[in-house]
């Protein structure tokens, strides 16, 4: 076959671009898996794949990668599995520090605390790796599933987890972050961008955790101001899986049933989600409701605008104080918005169901018992301009056999 | 240039330790290439190779630690305030570590032209040599408690999770302010130093714990056994806890923080450190956790520090609120 000058340019490009030395180190699962695996993590130069092999890899130990531009490829996330059901130490089971390292297309099963953790590895990629806790929620189980944290480029996309006992992925003191197209379950907190700037969770679905979406900015950190977040797209159903955090943790304040929640943030956006069977609530929007000593730290929730979204049946059994009564004075379920009353109210963007709840709290950190809850419309921002070439924005109805019931 | 490096590699140094080992590319297979015993087994030095002690050292299940330092002939350390020793490239920091009576592992930090390089060496039972571990190991061990514990020898990753300040390695333990006037001078005075730093609070002799105050005690002990990574540029600096010697802020010292990411390590409980109550606070809960996921440090013990865990223990107990 005869290529093109152009293709031929472009293909020598890429080959050059690629270290001349990179290889792939194959390692297998059984005898001695931690001693052969953590040597290809270490001995592996920047370019390399290391190609975990099909079967259970049973790791008595954390592994680490520290090496940039490497690859870790399994046979696929039900195929390749890292076993740490027997870890005696360390604080994850694979822990990544180095940049452009690619992870996908394995499992991590049963780690005493995070599964996958990387802290300064910018551009990392989750691609459909699983990690689980093979014994459902428990509170015994570790914090977070995937956990990228103080990186710049962040894409977790096709992933699974289940059973985190804080959140399922977690995305800390970072920027430019796309999760997309990911399926946590049975996590305290589906997924959660906390201290982060610029992200799109989009395409997701979280289901049985005890909140799916979480956006949280707390003080005391080395990066705060959270912000410019856009949450499109997701199918946050069935959430309702009992708090099982340890106490102390923030998220052992998330209340069972919360669909997206949004916390002292700057610039939030939650469009076309699709809700149900959320029993607290569809979309809170709060202040960090704590005290705190910290002058850079800005609890109240800004710029927060909703629109698009679909909602189900949520909201049918609050685990509020004065539940009883207000799901009488709402006719059984509250509205799909509930705000505390702190920092800017939320605004509706097109095709919103304008109906919230404002709790309407004196201040910041005042407790739930003060509320003196009232119903609240939410104003409207200024509306979005339809897309060029867009036809008349037309809300699509659903489908009359869509039936979001688990069977 | 190949001759070069080989007649190098070949050649003896003047003070006996193999210069091309610590200096070049390669991972010695064994700590005896490198030439920095006399006698090995008895931990002897070779001629270059000086010992020293900290005054507050990190713990490690009880184990004894044997220190030295090799500075290549003809250069100096520089001193650093109360800093780090600035040590010339060509330099090692060598730590055997020996428990039941016979060497372990000796760890080795290599100033290399491009930085620092951490390697960990695993002792033979024959007690000839120890071989580069470069994956770590597990060992069956007793501590001199009498506790059976899993000894972890680091992999080299691990050794930099400690050895971590931003993106480069650096040495943890020969800080001015944690070395002992004497030695600090009698470095200088053997010309290995190019002068002896003053030091305004110096970090205090542990073994002499009972008869000093709370305060600095316990402070000398989280700054060697904690601070590593507690610190804005270590490998828990996304903590937001900074538990460094110097660092006078309460928040950042963990009085009443509450948790980030210490998920069930936080132990149900609200602050990394309530003042007046250890059993309420974090720190202490993790420190006395053996629990993969609790248990801080997260690596280099497979034991509790009772004398550690006490110190600090006071130390809150006695803080005002």
């Amino acid at each position: 076959m005869r290529m093109p000058a152009t293709l031929i340019a472009v293909a020598t490009a890429l080959a050059l671009a690629a270290p001349a030395h990179a290889k792939v180190i194959p390692v297998a699962a059984g005898e001695n898996a931690q001693a052969r695996l953590q040597e290809a993590l270490i001995l592996a130069e920047p370019g390399d794949v290391v190609e975990l092999g099909a079967g259970r890899f049973t790791l008595t130990d954390g592994l680490s990668l520290d090496v940039t531009g490497v690859t870790v490829r399994g046979a696929g996330m039900d195929a390749t599995v890292l076993d740490f059901t027997g870890q005696k130490g360390a604080g994850e089971g694979l822990l990544v520090t180095s940049d452009e390292v690619t992870l996908r297309d394995f499992a991590v099963e049963n780690t005493k605390g995070d599964g996958i953790k990387s802290k300064g590895a910018d551009n990392i990629v989750y691609y459909r790796v699983r990690v689980t806790w093979t014994g459902g929620p428990k509170e015994t189980n570790g914090a977070y599933g995937i956990y990228p944290v103080s990186s710049t480029g962040v894409l977790v996309d096709g992933c699974k987890v289940s059973g985190a006992s804080d959140a399922g992925i977690y995305v800390g003191q970072s920027k430019a972050i796309t999760v997309r197209y990911n399926y946590v379950e049975q996590s305290v907190a589906g997924i959660e961008i906390e201290n982060s700037r610029d992200a799109l969770v989009t395409g997701n679905l979280v289901t049985r955790n005890t909140g799916g979406i979480l956006v949280f900015d707390l003080p005391n950190l080395p990066v705060m101001g959270g912000g410019n977040v856009v949450i499109r797209d997701n199918l946050v159903v069935g959430n309702d899986t009992p708090n099982f955090a340890p106490k102390g943790n923030i998220v052992a304040g998330v209340r069972r049933g919360t669909g997206v929640m949004v916390m002292a943030n700057d610039g939030v956006m939650v469009g076309r989600n699709q809700f149900d069977g959320n029993p607290t609530t569809s979309i809170m929007v709060v202040s960090y409701p704590l005290a705190f000593a910290d002058a850079r730290y800005n609890p109240a929730p800004r710029n927060v605008l909703i629109g698009g979204n679909r909602f189900g049946r949520d909201g049918y059994d609050p685990q509020l104080p004065g539940a009883a009564t207000l799901l009488t004075a709402f006719g059984g379920s509250l509205p799909p918005v509930l705000w505390d009353g702190l920092g800017d109210p939320p605004k509706a963007v097109d095709l919103v169901n304008g109906k919230a709840l404002s709790l309407n709290l004196p201040k910041q950190g005042a407790g739930a018992e003060q509320a003196k809850p009232a119903p609240f419309r939410l104003p409207d921002s200024v509306p979005m301009p339809p897309a060029p070439g867009a036809s008349q924005a037309v809300e699509p109805r659903a489908p009359a056999a869509l039936d979001l019931r688990i069977q | 240039m190949l001759t070069a490096t080989a007649v190098a590699v070949a050649a003896p140094q003047d003070d006996g330790v193999n210069v091309a080992a610590v200096t070049g590319s390669g991972l010695p297979a064994t700590l005896g290439e490198f030439h920095f015993f006399a006698d090995a087994a008895a931990q002897r030095p070779a001629a270059g190779v000086t010992p020293y002690r900290l005054q507050t050292p990190l713990w490690s299940d009880g184990a004894e630690k044997l220190r030295f330092v090799y500075l290549p002939a003809g250069t100096k350390a520089k001193a650093n305030g109360d800093g780090l020793l600035d040590l010339p490239v060509g330099a090692a920091l060598i730590k055997t570590f020996k428990l039941e009576g016979r060497l372990i592992e000796t760890r080795v930090l290599l100033h290399r032209a491009d930085g620092w390089v951490a390697l960990p060496y695993q002792w033979n039972r024959e007690q000839t040599e120890a071989r580069l571990a470069l994956a770590g190991a597990r060992l069956e061990l007793t501590t001199p408690q009498g506790q059976p514990i899993s000894y972890a020898i680091p992999n080299k990753n691990q050794c930099k999770e400690c050895h971590q300040q931003g993106d480069a390695v650096v040495p943890i333990g020969p800080k001015a302010r944690n070395l002992s006037a004497a030695w600090l001078e009698s470095f200088h005075k053997a010309g290995k130093l190019d002068s002896v730093p003053k030091v305004t609070a110096r970090v205090p002799l542990w073994d002499d714990r009972a008869k000093l105050a709370v305060a600095p005690v316990a402070r000398g002990w989280l700054d060697s056994n904690c601070a590593h990574c507690h610190n804005p540029g270590g490998s828990a600096s996304n903590s937001g806890l900074d538990l460094r010697w110097e660092q006078a802020d309460p928040v950042k010292l963990g009085i009443m923080k509450r948790p980030v990411a210490a998920g069930r390590g936080s132990g149900g409980l609200e602050f990394d450190v309530l003042p007046g109550h250890p059993e309420q606070s974090i720190m202490i809960y993790r420190m006395g956790s053996l629990e993969g996921g609790i248990s801080m440090p997260e690596v280099g013990r497979s034991s509790i520090d009772p004398d550690g865990q006490a110190a600090v223990a006071r130390w809150i107990r006695e803080m005002k609120r």
